[in-house]
């Protein structure tokens, strides 16, 4: 049996497939159900950002980042400000910083109950995406209350935010966070705890301190491989460093550090990070304006900066080049999902086809960024 | 280490290889010699007290008269970062692969393949990436102009009016 040799199959999965978040499309080399290698091919959902960049004047591209990450626009409202900002040395008033962590932390929590519940699918478990999606919706309300729109915001501006939230929405934020902090508890029992889901992802798709070092993965995948790195702690920006929070990093409970487990467990430990950080930002926040004070349009001086955020989903720099004209010269982003996605076909080499999906699921990809 | 440390380290070690040290605003950045980009990054992730493990982001730039690539290296271990520059003339856009040293070199090498046509030579894929595989031209150069029909599809507005 030991020299049985099967012929070799090529199946293309995707660009459409439930599975794979997006347009994204696997070239698959099997041998029978196990993969020999599998080849990402991306820019199904290439939009030109950067090209588009070049034409537009620095607040016109805000609106643009929003569909960069759509899962988890907020944060990158935020990445590009602050490299705009840093560009210009502009001071922004406190309480719009207090703002903008307030919406990025919700965000957070948002994008990361999206991931939860679409892994819940992908490893055959419809329940818990019925219950995220019902605690996603509150918080996409107070999003609408604050700026309008449910999913592409545009809130966070050069120098400030666009709207102040009343003292009846920032209520609103602390009933919600005393509602959900449960929640992350029960999320637990119902789907982190199951054994089904336990036998699917612990052990799979193991990736170590090293690699995803050098593969430049960050976020959630890079501390569920054990290392504790995290952009707001460890090169803060806006006001991060003034609150006090974990950075949870995987423990191999069930499986390896660094399995599809543990990066899924890292986002359940983060949610409760998150919930800590809404709640000193409500009792921190003080009364003040929400805008800086600029005159005519804005011009950063000539100059380059590469400013870096933590998102959901990762590190997202942004490399804006300026010639002190009101366009940028060039203006790259450097994409958590895009990194992460080039480990893909080392990591799923050798595995099942099953395995495949519970790989990159975990990864928490948004084909919006990858393409750009 | 601040970036006019790591200059003059990389300066007494590479010499004339390590081109200039430009303090611009708001990240000063280090200039090297395209064939020499390799061995330069391998020292700067070996040598003990630098230690750039991680490389944050690889980026294509049209700079009018050259391409420019830019490299954002990161220390995880001493959390110091600095910028190389590397720069090649348009009609000759060839430089060596760092995708040896940094794995994350592999797809932001075929991005800036795709986009400006920057050759990185032993790179192991070099395919474009974004874009179609039989797409002309690359369109972040300052003057790109789009083709009219891809595949008989209109691309431009021109052609799609008609």
């Amino acid at each position: 049996m030991s020299d049985l040799v099967t012929e070799e199959m090529m199946v293309s999965m995707g660009p459409q497939h439930p599975s794979t978040h997006g347009v994204l499309r696997l070239m698959l080399t099997l041998d029978g159900e196990i993969v020999k290698e599998a080849v990402p091919h991306i820019g199904y959902l290439h939009r030109c950002f950067e090209k588009h960049a070049e034409n537009l004047t620095y607040p016109q591209i805000i609106p643009y980042t929003d569909r960069l990450d759509y899962m988890a626009s907020m944060n990158n409202n935020l990445g590009f400000c602050v490299g705009v900002e840093r560009l210009m040395g502009l001071e922004v008033p406190q309480r719009a910083e207090y703002l903008r962590v307030l919406v990025a932390e919700l965000n957070r929590i948002a994008s990361h109950q999206i991931s939860l519940g679409s892994y819940g699918l992908d490893m055959g478990a419809f329940t818990p995406f019925l219950y995220v999606f019902r605690d996603r919706e509150i918080i996409l309300d107070i999003f609408e209350e604050l700026c309008g729109a449910r999913l592409t915001y545009n809130y966070v501006r050069i120098g400030g935010v666009a709207r102040d939230a009343s003292p009846a929405l920032l209520d609103r934020i602390e009933e919600f966070v005393d509602y959900f902090e449960p929640w992350i508890d029960k999320y637990n029992n119902l789907f982190t705890y199951n054994k089904i889901f336990i036998e699917r992802t612990a052990n799979v798709g193991v990736m170590s301190k090293g690699m995803a070092i050098n593969y430049g993965v960050t976020g959630p995948n890079l501390r569920g491989s054990g290392f504790q790195w995290d952009l707001r702690r460890d090169d803060p920006y806006s006001i991060y460093d003034r609150f006090d929070f974990n950075i949870p990093v995987g423990n191999g409970e069930f499986g390896t550090v660094g399995d599809s487990w543990n990066r899924y467990r890292v986002r359940l430990w983060e949610m409760e990070e998150s919930v800590k950080i809404i709640r000193q930002v409500l009792n921190q926040i003080p009364e003040g304006p929400i805008m800086a004070q600029m005159r005519g349009a804005i011009r950063p001086p000539e100059g380059e900066i590469y400013a870096r955020t933590e998102t959901p989903r990762g590190e997202l720099g942004f490399y804006i080049v300026s010639d002190g004209s009101p366009k940028p010269t060039r203006v790259k982003v450097r994409s958590p999902c895009f990194t992460v996605m080039s480990v893909f076909r080392e990591l799923s080499r050798g595995c099942m086809i099953a395995d495949l999906m519970a790989i990159l699921g975990s990864f928490d990809i948004v084909l919006g960024e990858i393409d750009r | 280490m601040v970036p006019a440390d790591i200059y003059s380290k990389l300066n007494a070690e590479f010499g004339e290889a390590i081109l200039a040290f430009e303090e611009i605003p708001v990240e000063p950045f280090i200039k090297v010699a395209p064939e020499s980009i390799v061995a330069v990054s391998k020292y700067l992730k070996e040598e003990p007290d630098l230690k750039f493990d991680a490389l944050m982001c690889l980026s294509g730039v049209d700079s009018g008269e050259t391409l420019t690539v830019v490299y954002h290296l990161h220390s995880t271990e001493h959390r110091h970062k600095i910028v190389l520059k590397v720069e090649v003339p348009k009609d000759n856009p060839y430089m060596p692969t760092v995708e040896g040293i940094w794995m994350t070199a592999n797809w932001h090498e075929r991005e800036a393949y795709d986009l400006f046509g920057i050759i990185f030579d032993n790179h192991s894929d070099l395919r474009r990436i974004l874009l179609p595989d039989d797409w002309v031209g690359h369109p972040l150069l300052k003057d790109y102009k789009p083709p009219e029909f891809y595949h008989d599809m209109p691309i431009s507005f021109e052609a799609r009016k008609e």
